[in-house]
């Protein structure tokens, strides 16, 4: 936690047309720390998400990665500072097995032909690094697999290329209780190698359960950036979803969003 | 590589198979066996329908009537398969994206007139093939321009060709008129045949690659030995069966001379079918192929060019069909308004799905186009064997071109609902 942010956005604004969707938004993300990024539908988060990977261009504001000021163009140049985002829908190929799905687009190439055993025990041990081990086999179609080991899959394709900092959103929205249990599993795991880990989540136990930190998004504004101790109460994060303030925490006036 | 430290949590599930035992367990015979089951169950059928459909179709037409089990008979019904099925594989490549080329069969009958009149105007067989291999091509560029680029749907694209195509077609052969073929070559590929001797070192090649291919697999997928020999042994017994019935003399009992041998159509659909697999299976371009067509977001996240994909895959739809259409001209030594008109596209398509290829993309191999081929051009071949009959009491004359559009009509149908079950039950 001491460490300096890997990752940090600073000032950022973006508006579409007249609709101002992020206001001087400061955003950082820690390595080996797990920030759950939240805030209600429309505060912004996905824009946020979007504009950190190249995805909008911003009005105003700075990226810096590393400590280095960064200008990222496109999903391309995000993917390359190690930066990987696991998006909702997973983009996970359903008629292609797990190791076709995780070296999709980077396959590994032996006398210009698919190298299927080195890529094979390459995500075989990718898996068995995150734990996951409710895998039959490594050439199981993703269509055969359940919706918790298809997160897990996507989770992988994300770190198997040295990633610095993974992006998930909403990763258990769509899992029962076990499967989220082995989700946010993996989640604490991957900060623990030292990641930097945004949760987007709109469960509130989810955040709790495994973020050191909190980023809560109130109509396009900042509420609050703070760690998560044990005395955080699911009432203040929802306080701060639903009013962007708690206590003597959160924006000064926040229906006026100041 | 990432390498995360492997926590030891308490709730990792016990007693199921975890841990890819799968891919470190050598399987045995029986649970082998027992795995394709569970599979079928799950609704992967693959090109099983089809093998059952071609057995099934064997056993009541040999039945049925007394000439469809001849020398003479079989090496003709792999001669009217063998266009259907080359056309069907340039469809496959479209049908993997999930697109329809319902223009295929004219872009057959162009190239097919293209090669025609070049070889009419003394042209050399290879800048022959040259120009015609670059129109079919052309052809695909055009469609894949439309479609790629433009975003058109294909199947408006394609429709729209069809017409023009086939307006191109008329207008190179003259309405009415037909353009002869007289190089001995390409009158060859289909109407002649290989020495009996070849047609066993082919024969023998043959099993030798199965039994390779499937051992190759068997080390990889971990499946038992057992199982390689069993499959290896059941082609080579259907090879060399097959080659020994096109060993025999076929020629009519009048005839000056004999006629004996494989025809070349039958090794040179395996080199495709083969090329193709390979491309499919084997290459970085056929798995980014595979991926547009399973889900074309995940590909275009994962940096996969679609729009070349897409674009190439046209392409190769193109050459094929072409090659396809100098099969068609080779079949009957001419080129008329017809070639690669009237059923020729629906039966291809037709091919292609009854042999297990998916119509909504990202499910199929390139051997299915010949196992749909081979039912859709055994039923024609065998209703007009069977001929007029009359069950129960009604005259019915099974070889009449009704007949065989329904039966054809209704396999297609039976093919796209087990596709569509299929489907509803894997997803």
């Amino acid at each position: 936690m001491t460490d300096a942010p890997i990752l940090e956005a600073h000032g950022v604004n973006k508006s579409f047309g007249p609709v101002h969707v992020l206001h001087d938004v400061d955003f950082r993300v820690y390595p080996g720390t797990v920030t759950a990024l939240i805030g209600d539908n429309g505060a912004g988060k996905t824009t946020l998400i979007k504009c950190i990977t190249g995805i909008y261009p911003v009005d105003s504001g700075e990226f810096r990665f590393e400590g280095k000021p960064v200008h990222v163009s496109g999903p391309k140049d995000v993917a390359e500072l190690g930066i990987e985002v696991v998006y909702q829908d997973l983009a996970l190929c359903e008629n292609l097995d797990i190791v076709q799905n995780l070296f999709l687009g980077r396959e590994r190439l032996k006398y210009g032909l698919l190298d299927e055993p080195s890529m094979e025990q390459a995500a075989r041990d990718t898996l068995a690094s995150l734990s996951v081990r409710t895998v039959k086999s490594v050439r199981q179609k993703v269509s055969s697999l359940s919706g918790g080991q298809r997160q897990t899959v996507a989770i992988a394709k994300a770190v198997l290329w040295n990633s610095k900092v993974v992006l998930l959103d909403e990763p258990t929205a769509a899992l029962g209780v076990a499967q989220t249990k082995q989700v946010l599993d993996l989640v604490r795991r991957l900060a623990d190698a030292g990641l930097g880990v945004v949760l987007i989540s709109h469960n509130m136990n989810d955040v709790l359960q495994v973020s050191d930190r909190v980023c809560a998004m109130y109509l396009g504004r900042v509420a609050a950036d703070v760690p998560i101790t044990s005395d955080t109460r699911r009432e203040f994060l929802v306080e701060l979803i639903t009013a962007g303030r708690s206590g003597d925490v959160g924006l000064l006036n926040a229906a006026e969003g100041v | 590589m990432t390498t995360i430290p492997a926590s030891s949590s308490a709730d990792e599930p016990k007693g199921a198979l975890g841990d890819f035992a799968l891919d470190s367990q050598r399987q045995t015979f029986a649970s082998a066996l027992a795995d394709s089951r569970a599979r079928l169950r799950a609704g992967e059928l693959g090109s099983l329908p089809a093998i059952l459909a071609i057995i099934v179709l064997v056993v009541i037409f040999s039945l049925s009537s007394g000439t469809f089990l001849t020398a003479l008979n079989f090496a003709n019904f792999l001669e009217q398969a063998a266009a259907v099925i080359v056309i069907a594989m340039a469809v496959t490549f479209v049908l993997l994206l999930g697109e329809i080329d319902l223009a295929a069969g004219y872009t057959a009958g162009v190239t097919a007139a293209v090669l025609a009149l070049r070889l009419k105007d003394g042209w050399g067989l290879v800048p022959t093939i040259v120009i015609a291999a670059a129109v079919a091509l052309l052809l695909g560029l055009w469609t894949g321009a439309l479609v790629a680029k433009l975003g058109i749907p294909s199947f408006v694209v394609t429709l729209a060709n069809f017409l023009v195509f086939q307006g191109i077609l008329l207008i190179l052969v003259k309405e009415g008129g037909s353009v002869r073929i007289e190089n001995g070559v390409v009158k060859d590929i289909v109407g002649a045949s290989i020495s009996p001797g070849f047609s066993w070192v082919i024969g023998v090649l043959g099993i030798a690659g199965v039994g390779l291919m499937q051992y190759r697999q068997a080390q990889r997928s971990g499946a038992p030995i057992s199982l390689v020999a069993v499959k290896t042994v059941a082609a080579a017994v259907l090879i060399v069966a097959v080659v020994s019935v096109l060993n025999r003399n076929r020629a009519f009992a009048n005839a000056v001379a004999e006629q004996r041998g494989m025809p070349y159509v039958i090794p040179l659909v395996l080199v495709i079918v083969l090329v193709l697999t390979f491309v499919l299976n084997r290459t970085r371009y056929g798995r980014h192929l595979m991926a547009v067509g399973g889900n074309q977001e995940a590909a275009r996240r994962a940096g996969i060019n679609v729009v070349r994909i897409r674009l190439s895959a046209f392409m190769f739809c193109g050459l094929l069909a072409g090659i396809g259409g100098a099969f068609l001209a080779s079949r009957v030594n001419s080129v008329d308004p017809n070639t690669g008109g009237n059923d020729t596209l629906l039966l291809a398509v037709g091919a292609a799905v009854i042999g297990g290829t998916s119509l909504f993309g990202g499910q199929g191999r390139m051997m299915n186009a010949i196992l749909g081929g081979l039912v859709l051009a055994l039923i024609p071949n065998g209703l007009t064997l069977v001929g007029k009959r009359e069950p129960f009491g009604w005259e019915v004359d099974f070889g009449s071109s009704g007949v065989k559009f329904i039966c054809a009509g209704l396999a297609l149908m039976l093919a796209a609902s087990v596709d569509a079950i299929s489907r509803k039950r894997t997803s």
